[in-house]
């Protein structure tokens, strides 16, 4: 998918944590009108706390309006990259662990534009449908990995298998995904 | 570029945070030499942000915005660092720490011949360490704030005589909760500690599951800015939590 040109009235993500910097307060509320619900979710999912997944948004966020700088609109999509952040931090929480992620060494690739709700939409009916499709073995150990957080040695303890085929049923899982969403 | 199929699986385990050790810095080492495999870990993380999306759910709450706004306004932008004034107690920990490690650094290159190990079991303890002096300092401000509320939850109608201990500092916005004598929760429950503010209804502020001598704890809850408490309480919920009490309080104990 292509990154969407904004529309006349539509500011883009990197001309909004431009105005961050500037410390814009108006920037932040739009900012965070566009992508709160995508952390929420991520959050939610993985925390299974609507408190802990409130508290992890207002870090993200508010770490975001400390270091705008972090996120670099020429090396990915702001939804992608706050989604990610969202996941690491939400495991990193679930864990018990002092956060790992460094949000300024998180450079995650990727074209599409989220920015737009329609967009937004599109990209995770897709997704989903993707997924869907996708071989139920490499979808249930990414499952377990990424939003369960499990080690690829819990999984193999977890599943029964071994731990070769975990860490190449990951890898292929994560290609999948990237192959059939672009086709 | 193509990059490299020794490193390929591992690459993703990267990108999920599930590589430590020697494997993780054996391809930290390789990454900072290879754009091809840099540009792959991108990717990857690209995909899993893909996975991500694929999540959906409510949006987050009013007051969530309204928070993350008050906190911005009053906050100061940290674009020009400043060194955060410590205590003397506060300096002297980590330094002790250093010289632990460096002790137990020279220990180590005496009885181990691979130095390549060593130095991954010094990164390891050095990074454990580092989490648990964090989360002690952490602790350690709770506790020593001169604004932290100690007060004893008492049992209403149980039978074993549970106990809680709510420790709670507005300033520091942050909660800790210790129990003991505990009944282990019924399946798919778990107990939920809530705050009774002075205006408002009550707040959730953590749960537990007691361990097998019934004692749990809450760690380091983060709570909002100006919440003032005049009560907390314990009650039995989902495990996934609950936004209101649904269940009849089990503890309470009142501030002051």
């Amino acid at each position: 998918m292509q990154p969407t040109e904004s529309g006349p009235t539509k500011v883009s993500d990197m001309h909004l944590v431009s105005g961050i910097r500037a410390g814009d307060q108006s920037a932040m509320s739009e900012l965070y009108d566009r992508y709160s619900k995508v952390v929420y979710a991520v959050a939610l999912r993985i925390l299974q706390n609507a408190q802990s997944a409130e508290d992890l948004l207002q870090d993200i966020f508010l770490q975001l309006w400390r270091n705008p700088g972090a996120f670099d609109a020429s090396r990915g999509s702001m939804a992608a990259w706050l989604a990610v952040i969202s996941r690491n931090r939400a495991i990193d929480r679930l864990r018990q662990r002092r956060p790992e992620t460094d949000i300024e060494e998180c450079i995650v690739a990727g074209t599409h534009d989220l920015a737009e709700e329609t967009e937004h939409n599109l990209v995770v009916e897709k997704v989903r449908q993707v997924l869907a499709q996708m071989n139920p073995d490499y979808r249930k150990v990414l499952e377990l990995a990424f939003f369960q957080g499990l080690t690829h040695n819990d999984i193999a303890e977890k599943t029964g298998q071994p731990l070769g085929t975990v860490k190449t049923r990951i890898r292929a899982g994560l290609q999948q995904l990237r192959a059939r969403f672009a086709g | 570029m193509k990059t490299h199929e020794q490193f390929a699986d591992d690459l993703a385990l990267y990108a999920l945070g599930d590589l430590i050790g020697a494997e993780q810095q054996h391809l930290e080492q390789h990454l900072a030499d290879c754009a091809a495999c840099r540009r792959e870990l991108q990717m990857l993380r690209g995909d899993l942000g893909l996975l991500a999306l694929s999540s959906s759910g409510p949006q987050p709450p009013a007051r969530s915005k309204e928070r993350l706004m008050r906190s911005i306004a009053t906050e100061a932008r940290l674009q020009a660092p400043q060194t955060p004034r410590r205590s003397l107690w506060m300096t002297l920990i980590p330094a002790f720490a250093a010289l632990a490690l460096l002790a137990l650094a020279a220990a180590l290159l005496l009885n181990r011949s691979n130095l390549q190990n060593q130095l991954a079991t010094l990164r390891t303890h050095n990074r454990d360490l580092t989490d648990q002096l964090d989360r002690l300092n952490e602790e350690v401000r709770l506790l020593s704030a001169p604004d932290a509320l100690h007060v004893s939850l008492n049992p209403q109608n149980a039978p074993q005589h549970p106990t809680g201990t709510a420790i709670f500092s507005p300033s520091q916005k942050r909660l800790m909760f210790m129990a003991t004598n505990f009944l282990p929760a019924p399946a798919g429950k778990a107990y939920e500690l809530w705050i009774i503010p002075t205006t408002g209804a009550p707040m959730p502020a953590g749960m537990f599951k007691p361990d097998e001598h019934g004692n749990g704890m809450i760690m380091g809850e983060k709570m909002p800015e100006g919440l003032t408490a005049k009560a907390f309480a314990i009650t039995i919920e989902n495990e996934s939590g609950s936004d209101k009490p649904t269940s009849p309080i089990l503890l309470v104990g009142s501030v002051g």
